[in-house]
Formats: C-alpha cells, sequence, structure tokens
C-alpha cells in the first residue's frame, strides 16, 4: 500500500481534463480533516478499517486506475445519483456502475450559475464536481443515468446534459399501486434496451442471475457490519460504519465482499470477545434522513463526539442501501429476474413515495432492533419531501414516548457550535 | 457547599455563586470577543469578594462557550441549565421561554421528575433571538434599553412579514418610506419576534407556568406580545439573565451530592 501511495496520478487525472488546480486544493484539505475525524477523535478502531483509511487516502488514485484500465478494455463506466438505479443491470452488461456524489459546498462554486440558491446541497456539490471537472470519478463516466426521486434532480438533469449523455429513468410516485410496478419493470427493460446499446452487450439470463447473485452478497456482508452494530457497546463506530457504506457506491463489488466480510468477521470476533468503541451503557443513536455523501461525516462527528454513539442510519447511505433482497434467486427468463429485481428495488422506503407510512414501521423497528435511546431526523436544507416527513414521523415517535429531535442543515461549518449544543442537550434529556 | 455557575453566552457572561440552593452573588458582564478573559476575570472577583479561593467551589459552565473556559469542573447545556434555573424561580415551572443573543428556545419541564422532556432551539440564524431586535433598533436609532417601551405606545403595530434579519432591516426602511411611526415600527419588530418564537414553542406542547428567560425578557413588549400570541400570562424571573447561571450552579450541588 505504501508504494501505491507513492504513485503519481497527475498525469491521469490531467488526461481526464481535470481542473488541477481546484483537483489539490480539495486533496489538500481532506487528509486533515480525516484525521481529526476519523483518526484523531476515535480509538480502539476495528483493524479492518485500515482498507477504508487507505481508500480515503488514495480517493482519485488506484480505483480511477482501475476504471481507466477497464475502458481501454472497452468497457463503459456508467455513473448514477441514486439507489434507485439498480447495479445489478449495469454489471450483467459488463460496465461499471458508479455511485457519484457529492458531500462538500467545496465545489458549489461551479455550478453557482447554473442553480438557484434555495437548492439542496447534495444537487449542488454533484453538479458542481461534475461540470468543474473537479471529481475524476465523473469525468470517466460515459453516460448518467437519472432518475425522478426528486425535483431538484429532474432539473439537474436538465443541466447536465449539456455536458455529458444522460438519461432518466423514471421512477414512480405511488409505488403500492400494481400498475406502479408495471411501470417500473417497463422503466428497467427501458434501461435494459439503452445500456445495450451503450455497452454494445445483451443482457442474458446467465450474466444477471450472476451479477443479482454478487450484488447481493454484498449487501449481505454489508448488513453483517450493521447486525454487529445491535450489541452494547458495538464494535465499530458509527463514522466508521458510514464511511464503508460511502464508499460502497462506488468501489469494485468483489473487492467491497472481500473487504466488508473481513470487517464483518473482526467486528463479530469482537463482540465474542466483549471488545467495544465505547463503554457499555453508551448512548445510542439511530440517525434517520437524507443521505451522506464523502465527505460529509458532520452529523455523525457531532453526535459521537458528544458522548453517544450512533448504531445506525435509516438513510440512503445506511440500511436503505442494503436492508431489503431478493427472496431467491431464481427464474428461467429475464422478465423473471427482472420482476425480482424490481420487487426488490420497489421495497425500499424513500421520502419520494406517497404515501410512504412504511418508512415510519422501518423506523420504528430499527429503533427496537437496535436498542436505540433516541431518534435523530437529519434533513438536507431544501429537501421537501425528507423535511415534512420529520415533522409528521417526529410527532408519530413522541406520541410512543421515543425521543426525536429533527435537524435541518446543510455541508457548512457555520452552524456546528449550535447544533452541538442541541444535540448535547439531547443527550442530557434522554 | 457553595458552587458556581458560569454561563457564558454569545453576548453577555453571567455567573451565579450558590450556597447551597441561595444565591449570595453573581456577575454580569459584555462577553466581547475575548470571552474567556472575561469569564475568568469575572470568576476570580467573584471569589475574592466573598473570601473564597478556587478550592471552596464546585464550578459547572454553560451556554456557548461553556466548552472554552478551563475553570470549570464540568459542563452542561444551557437547555438543562435554563430548566433548572427557571425551577429555582417557580418550582412549579412547566416551560420555559429563553431569548439570548444568538438563538431561542423553548423547553418543556417533566412534571415529575423537572428534568427537560422536549425542547426546540432556533436554526441557524437570528430571526427571533436578541440580535435582531438589536439590529432592528440600531434601524431605528432607538437605544436598545427604549425600544421595549417605547413600542407598547404603539396604537396600530405595523406588520412586520420578514423574520429574516437582513430582509426585515430593508423592510424597516420602506415602511420609513411609506410614512409609518417608528413607534408603530417597533411595535411591529416585536411582534415578529414573539410571533417567530410562540410557533416554535407551541409546536413541543408549552403551558402554564411559562418562564420567560434570557436577556430579552428585560424587554417589556416583546413579554406582551408573547402572552398575545400564547393566549395566556407568562412570569419573568427577577434576575432574567442570571437563569442559565443559577441553573448551572444548581446541578453542580447535585454533582456535589451524589
Amino acid at each position: 500500500m505504501t508504494q501505491s501511495e507513492k504513485t503519481n496520478w497527475r498525469p491521469m487525472w490531467e488526461d481526464l481534463g481535470i481542473d488541477m488546480e481546484k483537483h489539490d486544493q480539495l486533496l489538500g484539505v481532506l487528509p486533515d480533516i480525516f484525521k481529526e475525524v476519523y483518526i484523531d477523535s476515535q480509538k480502539n478502531r476495528p483493524e479492518a478499517m485500515g482498507f477504508w483509511d487507505f481508500v480515503v487516502g488514495d480517493l482519485h488514485g488506484i480505483r480511477i486506475s482501475e476504471l481507466k484500465k477497464a475502458k481501454e478494455e472497452g468497457k463503459k463506466v456508467i455513473g448514477t445519483f441514486c439507489l434507485y438505479v439498480p447495479d445489478e443491470i449495469i454489471f450483467a452488461l459488463d460496465a461499471i456502475s458508479v455511485g457519484l456524489c457529492g458531500g462538500t459546498n467545496f465545489s458549489n462554486y461551479a455550478s453557482e450559475d447554473l442553480l438557484p440558491n434555495n437548492i439542496c446541497a447534495l444537487i449542488k456539490s454533484a453538479l458542481g464536481f461534475g461540470v468543474g471537472n473537479i471529481c475524476p470519478y465523473y469525468s470517466m463516466t460515459d453516460i448518467l443515468i437519472g432518475e425522478t426521486t426528486c425535483d431538484g434532480k429532474k432539473k439537474a438533469w436538465e443541466v447536465l446534459k449539456d455536458y455529458k449523455p444522460v438519461y432518466v429513468m423514471e421512477t414512480p410516485q405511488c409505488k403500492s399501486r400494481p400498475e406502479a410496478r408495471e411501470h417500473f419493470i417497463a422503466e428497467i427493460k427501458a434501461l435494459v434496451t439503452k445500456l445495450e446499446i451503450v455497452t454494445g452487450n445483451k443482457l442474458t439470463v446467465e450474466k444477471l442471475k450472476a451479477t443479482m447473485e454478487k450484488i447481493a452478497k454484498k449487501r449481505t456482508q454489508m448488513c453483517r457490519v450493521y447486525e454487529a452494530r445491535k450489541t452494547d457497546p458495538p464494535p465499530i463506530s458509527g463514522k466508521d460504519a458510514l464511511i464503508m457504506s460511502q464508499v460502497a457506491f462506488y468501489d469494485d463489488p468483489d473487492r467491497e465482499i472481500e473487504m466488508v466480510s473481513k470487517l464483518a468477521d473482526e467486528l463479530e470476533d469482537r463482540i465474542n470477545k466483549g471488545i467495544g468503541v465505547v463503554n457499555k451503557g453508551t448512548k445510542r443513536i439511530l440517525i434517520s434522513g437524507t443521505p451522506m455523501a464523502i465527505p460529509n461525516w458532520k452529523l455523525h462527528h457531532i453526535i459521537e463526539t458528544s458522548g453517544a454513539v450512533v448504531v445506525t442510519e435509516e438513510t440512503c447511505t445506511g440500511t436503505r442501501y442494503f436492508d431489503s433482497e431478493f427472496p431467491e434467486i431464481k427464474g428461467e427468463s429475464i422478465d423473471d429476474l427482472l420482476g425480482l429485481v424490481a420487487n426488490r428495488y420497489l421495497d425500499i422506503n424513500c421520502a419520494c413515495f406517497t404515501p410512504n407510512d412504511k418508512r415510519l414501521k422501518d423506523i420504528k423497528q430499527l429503533f427496537k432492533e437496535y436498542n436505540a435511546d433516541g431518534i435523530i431526523f437529519y434533513t438536507l436544507s431544501f429537501c421537501q419531501t425528507y423535511d415534512i416527513e420529520a415533522i409528521m414521523f417526529e410527532k408519530e415517535l413522541k406520541k410512543e414516548g421515543i425521543p426525536v429531535m429533527s435537524i435541518t442543515t446543510d455541508y457548512s461549518s457555520e452552524d456546528e457550535s449550535q447544533l452541538k449544543t442541541r444535540i448535547q442537550a439531547f443527550l442530557e434529556m434522554i | 457547599m457553595k458552587t458556581v455557575g458560569v454561563d457564558i453566552g454569545s453576548l453577555v457572561t453571567k455567573i451565579a455563586l450558590l450556597d447551597d440552593s441561595n444565591m449570595i452573588d453573581y456577575r454580569i458582564d459584555r462577553s466581547t470577543f475575548d470571552f474567556k478573559r472575561i469569564g475568568h476575570n469575572l470568576f476570580d472577583d467573584i471569589l475574592e469578594k466573598n473570601n473564597l479561593k478556587r478550592a471552596d467551589v464546585y464550578v459547572m459552565s454553560t451556554g456557548y462557550g461553556r466548552n472554552s473556559i478551563d475553570i470549570a469542573d464540568d459542563r452542561i447545556t444551557e437547555i438543562t441549565a435554563h430548566a433548572k434555573g427557571a425551577q429555582y424561580f417557580y418550582p412549579e415551572a412547566h416551560s420555559v421561554i429563553d431569548i439570548g443573543g444568538q438563538d431561542s428556545k423553548a423547553i418543556v419541564i417533566s412534571k415529575k421528575t423537572g428534568n427537560v422532556i422536549d425542547f426546540q432551539m432556533n436554526d441557524k440564524c437570528a430571526a427571533g433571538t436578541g440580535r435582531f431586535l438589536e439590529v432592528m433598533a440600531h434601524a431605528l436609532e432607538i437605544p436598545i434599553e427604549e425600544i421595549g417601551e417605547l413600542a407598547l405606545n404603539s396604537k396600530k403595530p405595523a406588520a412586520i412579514s420578514s423574520t429574516c434579519t437582513v430582509f426585515a432591516e430593508s423592510e424597516v426602511i420602506s415602511l420609513f418610506a411609506r410614512g409609518a411611526s417608528k413607534i408603530d415600527i417597533a411595535a411591529g419588530i416585536h411582534k415578529s419576534i414573539a410571533r417567530r418564537v410562540a410557533g416554535m414553542a407551541k409546536r413541543i406542547g408549552v403551558g402554564q407556568t411559562l418562564v420567560f428567560c434570557g436577556g430579552v425578557a428585560k424587554n417589556i413588549a416583546v413579554k406582551k406580545y408573547l402572552e398575545i400570541e400564547l393566549g395566556y400570562e407568562i412570569v419573568t424571573p427577577k434576575y432574567p439573565q442570571l437563569t442559565g447561571a443559577i441553573g448551572a450552579a444548581l446541578i453542580g450541588q447535585d454533582n456535589m451530592k451524589k
């Protein structure tokens, strides 16, 4: 690993047309932030986390070089922005799926003239990384697959299409209706057709089955890590579990299966030996709400430096990513298998749907399963659907005597000390 | 048993010295940018005047700067401190509204345990805080100490629709341009703060006895408009600014008994 750290990636980034000055600035500050949040303020971390420390230290290095090599071999790189775009299909067509993101306001300057002020930080950041040529992952992609899970993103695709080929998949609004499933299956099939053209490959039953098994295996390993967090004391911090989820969006699935299962093994071993990252009885927090993209560790960091521990996240970078699974992967035809894919994805309860009462059920269940002491709703400013659900759910949960608080924030640090006060007061209360 | 509560707010630092559960001395001064030094100076002064040494007292810090001073034995958030302090003045307190320099909060207290059972705090913005009042007083060229009294003379408070401090300031200027009187505009400003804070407080179900504290509680117009918004009378302690410091000192007493 030390050898690859010494690798000079600059020519590769320059070839990609990266804005080197801005990119240098970004990679200049990240190590300090990571050191402060992950290394200096945590102790007794699982050894297996060394992999993720390395990944962050080498954020745009090895993985980008792997993608470059794959492209030279004729493979296509597909960028996605939401867990509703099935990875299984992309990998089954011998393409590589990369979850794109934006978890810092560092890139906002590049999207400022394209977007209004009052739009969510994630869209601002992701778009900035793309059009500002600061993210090599974005630059590597041959096409972006959008979806219709929020109004801001719907319009963002229209902006992005001037910079990159974009294909938009329509996700339903009222997913419990039978015709919604039919429509979603039709949309998945249309995506297959589009990707067959992009990749020049044909989807086969064998390939699809094999990748469905592979991606399911990745999710199962992530579930094992989360399962371990149910123990008191948890063998892993919330911050470490979060970075594991964040990286899983763009790393190679085979390597993820290997590394995450190694981590899960270590956590299970720690539980047997009674090793935790905090003292037994430390207050346990469930976070629920909008996704947290790298390097957005803000809320976890505040909570975990205030004497509590985050035990689970009901977010897109948490349980929504991997909790639902194929019951059994069987089927004679592509149609059979795509039906299974549709069911699995429609099982994810995102605030973009109406009604969405199942999400409240999920939260209550997680609260119980993880023995949480309190729930913190986390909403990125201007994400209306999650913001409204936070108020609705807060009322319902309080009726059952569950301590809840809601936080609406963005990537800036100006409200950190105020958030600290609110969170510490919440911890004193529960 | 002597304990000291040090409440370092964004604008004002407050210190209360308690002997068991009686306040025997206090200090109030501007925090300034060097709030660490101000905190230490006030602390040294209160000890000296009472013939006490550092080792004679247990110190609990609270407020915005609670983590920045090194004289404290322990620290607590201002939410918990205010709930405790409100009960010092009014043992039957059900709820607290605290409006300070840079934030406002509403707290509901458990009847059974006296602990916080719910609270709300304003988001990162000066709406509904002492800062909002200061900026508006400045725009109207009225001393902050007089603006409340003046506002009460209004028969027709101006409508201030903006809760954002920056926008409200330009709204005030355009109200001026349209010929509204200073008094009516001042009344409108107080109404706007009260509406904002009462809305937040209602969301967590505040009730009587409601204790209004923090520096802004000294402003009689905010109090009046809060009562109109809530629909009942609220009470203000003798030293509204000291509620947090007294609460912190009382929690210090509890800690020592443990």
